[in-house]
């Protein structure tokens, strides 16, 4: 069973963005990469289902800049076995990366059972790369998973919608599968197995060798700037019981008459 | 003028407030594709805010959601048309739908868009990224349609939109082979509105110390028609299910109010929430980052302060 997770490396959550110089992109310098955090939890899906069937192969593929590889190597370090990774710039579009991942996947000549990839990246936050993929290859996808089960080649997933809501599908392999937080626990990287990661494949093609080129962009971006701020805002103290009462019938009246929200 | 396609998916029948978000925000007559069947009235409804002709879609296996039929049946359908964008709300269908749509035409989807003009036809349209930490202009180039996905509350309502005919017709659609379909659908727990789509959200942080203690939090959420939303590092405590998240690894939620309680204001969750428009911040701490951003902010114990909001919110509202 071959099972391909897509990952993409990301600026850590607690990271201050500020566009670059000519506002095309964001600085990109002193960033601290990180697995896209919905990822990690493809990953651990495709470590779990590796564990009830030994005879499993997990291929890691990220297409990104290879400065860092960060994310490719944690998930090595997890328990996939090998990695392909596609050297591209960090602002590529899910159109291009849904392509190099296609290519790359053909590229290793193994026919994919499962492609699993956390449901959106943190950077542009699109959810398209799954489901595009799943297009181009001609497979059936489900987005946003929260529940996996696999019996044989059926697999019966949980998609979340609006509000907590969830939709059961069923579904046989191959499929795209577009993984969300609460699908399980990510495991830790162990020691020994940071340590065998470095001995792990890593394969490495350029966009060219997976058949993409600039004619495949099909979003463009540009001036790149900072939400605008907000004015300072009003600050009670309601520390003092006694005057609790008091200030905060004040911010009520104030939400109807000056805000009008209520 | 562009040849514009509106695709409105159905909550029970009725159609998303982010459609007319949308045929408001246009400024000119565009066409609605929807699959099922909608009343009269909605249609009136559709052409006040400028739809031209209302397309439902009617075939067999599409009395529910699937990813492949719902992107067979429309694909087959703007095929038969010549539009240059087809628009919809970012939703959770519209997320999961739009990529496999655009993909069957090679074309490009700009997502989660908050703003956009049409000047001379051309769509330049807004969106913000890494969660809203900064903005970008966003632009589409490539094979036509191109796609545009629209967040839920971030346009508003234009209240003198231009009205078109509004016309309807029915076309037979076809969903093609559909080999991930859905047995059952689970109900989510609660009936209110979806954070997302929220306009007004109660959230609670690490402060509440318990998922019991969110109970204060319901309570007046229910005075005031809120829903009710958490911090990370409420939902990594156990105290709230992470359908309730807000933040980068959460939802981004853009509510008319947002009051945070006991929610110290990390960076991510900032990014999640800052677009709200009038945000009310509770918190012991004088200094917390969340009063940076906060409109109106009471420095003091959530559990002494909420309880007196809900009261005083009752007598505001007369219940």
């Amino acid at each position: 069973m071959n099972i391909f997770v897509c990952v993409k490396q990301v600026p850590d959550t607690e990271t201050k963005i500020t566009p670059n110089g000519d506002k095309s992109f964001i600085e990109t310098a002193s960033i601290k990469w990180i697995m896209n955090p919905y990822d990690e939890f493809a990953v651990e899906q495709a470590l779990l289902i590796k564990q009830s069937n030994p005879a499993a192969n997990v291929t890691v593929v990220r297409v990104g800049s290879v400065k860092d590889t960060e994310a490719l190597r944690t998930a090595m370090a997890m328990g996939a076995d090998e990695a392909v990774l596609v050297e591209a710039a960090d602002n590529l579009d899910s159109f291009s990366i849904a392509k190099a991942l296609k290519g790359a996947i053909e590229k290793t000549g193994k026919k994919p059972d499962m492609i699993l990839a956390g449901k959106q990246a943190i950077d542009d936050d699109c959810l398209q790369v799954p489901q595009i993929l799943a297009e181009m290859l001609n497979l059936p996808s489900v987005s946003v998973i929260v529940g996996f089960e696999l019996n044989g080649s059926t697999v019966k997933v949980k998609r979340e919608i609006e509000g907590g809501a969830l939709e059961i599908y069923e579904v046989n392999t191959p499929v795209v599968l577009a993984c969300n937080k609460g699908l399980n626990t990510p495991r830790y990287a162990s020691l020994p197995g940071i340590m065998k990661a470095k001995k792990k494949p890593m394969a490495q093609f350029s966009l060219a060798d997976v058949g993409v080129s600039d004619a495949d962009r099909r979003v463009k971006y540009s001036e790149f700037q900072l939400p605008p701020e907000k004015p300072a805002g009003k600050k009670f103290d309601a520390t003092d019981a006694a005057k609790q009462q008091e200030v905060v019938s004040q911010v009520v009246g104030l939400l109807r008459t000056e805000a009008k929200v209520i | 003028m562009a040849n514009v396609l509106v695709f409105t998916e159905l909550n029970d029948g009725h159609v998303k407030p982010v459609t007319l978000e949308i045929l408001g925000k246009l400024g000119q007559a565009a066409d609605v594709a929807v699959i099922g069947d909608i009343s009269a009235d909605q249609v009136a409804d559709l052409a006040k805010f400028g739809a031209q002709n209302v397309h439902k879609l009617k075939g067999a296996n599409l009395d529910k959601y699937s990813p492949e039929g719902y992107a067979n049946a429309l694909a087959e359908f703007i095929k038969s048309k010549n539009y240059d964008y087809v628009f919809a709300g970012a939703t959770s269908m519209g997320k999961d739908l739009l990529p496999r749509l655009a993909a069957k035409f090679d074309a490009g989807l700009a997502s989660d868009v908050v703003n956009f003009t049409m000047d001379g036809g051309a769509f330049a349209g807004t969106r913000p990224l890494f969660a809203g930490k900064c903005l970008a202009k966003v632009e589409l180039t490539g094979p036509k349609p191109h796609f545009v996905s629209i967040r839920p509350n971030a346009l508003g309502m234009n209240a003198n939109p231009t009205a078109a005919a509004g016309t309807a017709d029915e076309v037979a659609a076809n969903a093609g082979e559909i080999r991930a379909q859905i047995k059952e659908i689970i109900k989510a727990a609660s009936a209110k509105v979806d954070l997302t789509e929220a306009n007004i959200i109660v959230s609670g942080g690490r402060a509440m110390k318990s998922a019991e203690n969110f109970k204060i939090l319901e309570q007046l959420a229910d005075v005031i028609g809120a829903t009710v939303g958490a911090s990370r590092a409420a939902v990594d405590s156990g105290f709230a299910p992470h359908a309730m998240q807000v933040g980068q690894t959460g939802k981004t939620v853009a509510p008319s109010l947002y009051i945070a309680c006991g929610i110290s204001g990390a960076i991510q969750h900032l990014a999640g929430m800052r677009t709200s428009k009038v945000i009310v911040a509770i918190n012991t701490d004088p200094d917390a980052p969340i009063f940076t951003k906060a409109d109106y902010g009471i420095v003091g114990d959530l559990f002494q302060v909420v309880p007196i909001l809900t009261e005083e919110f009752k007598k505001l509202l007369g219940k």
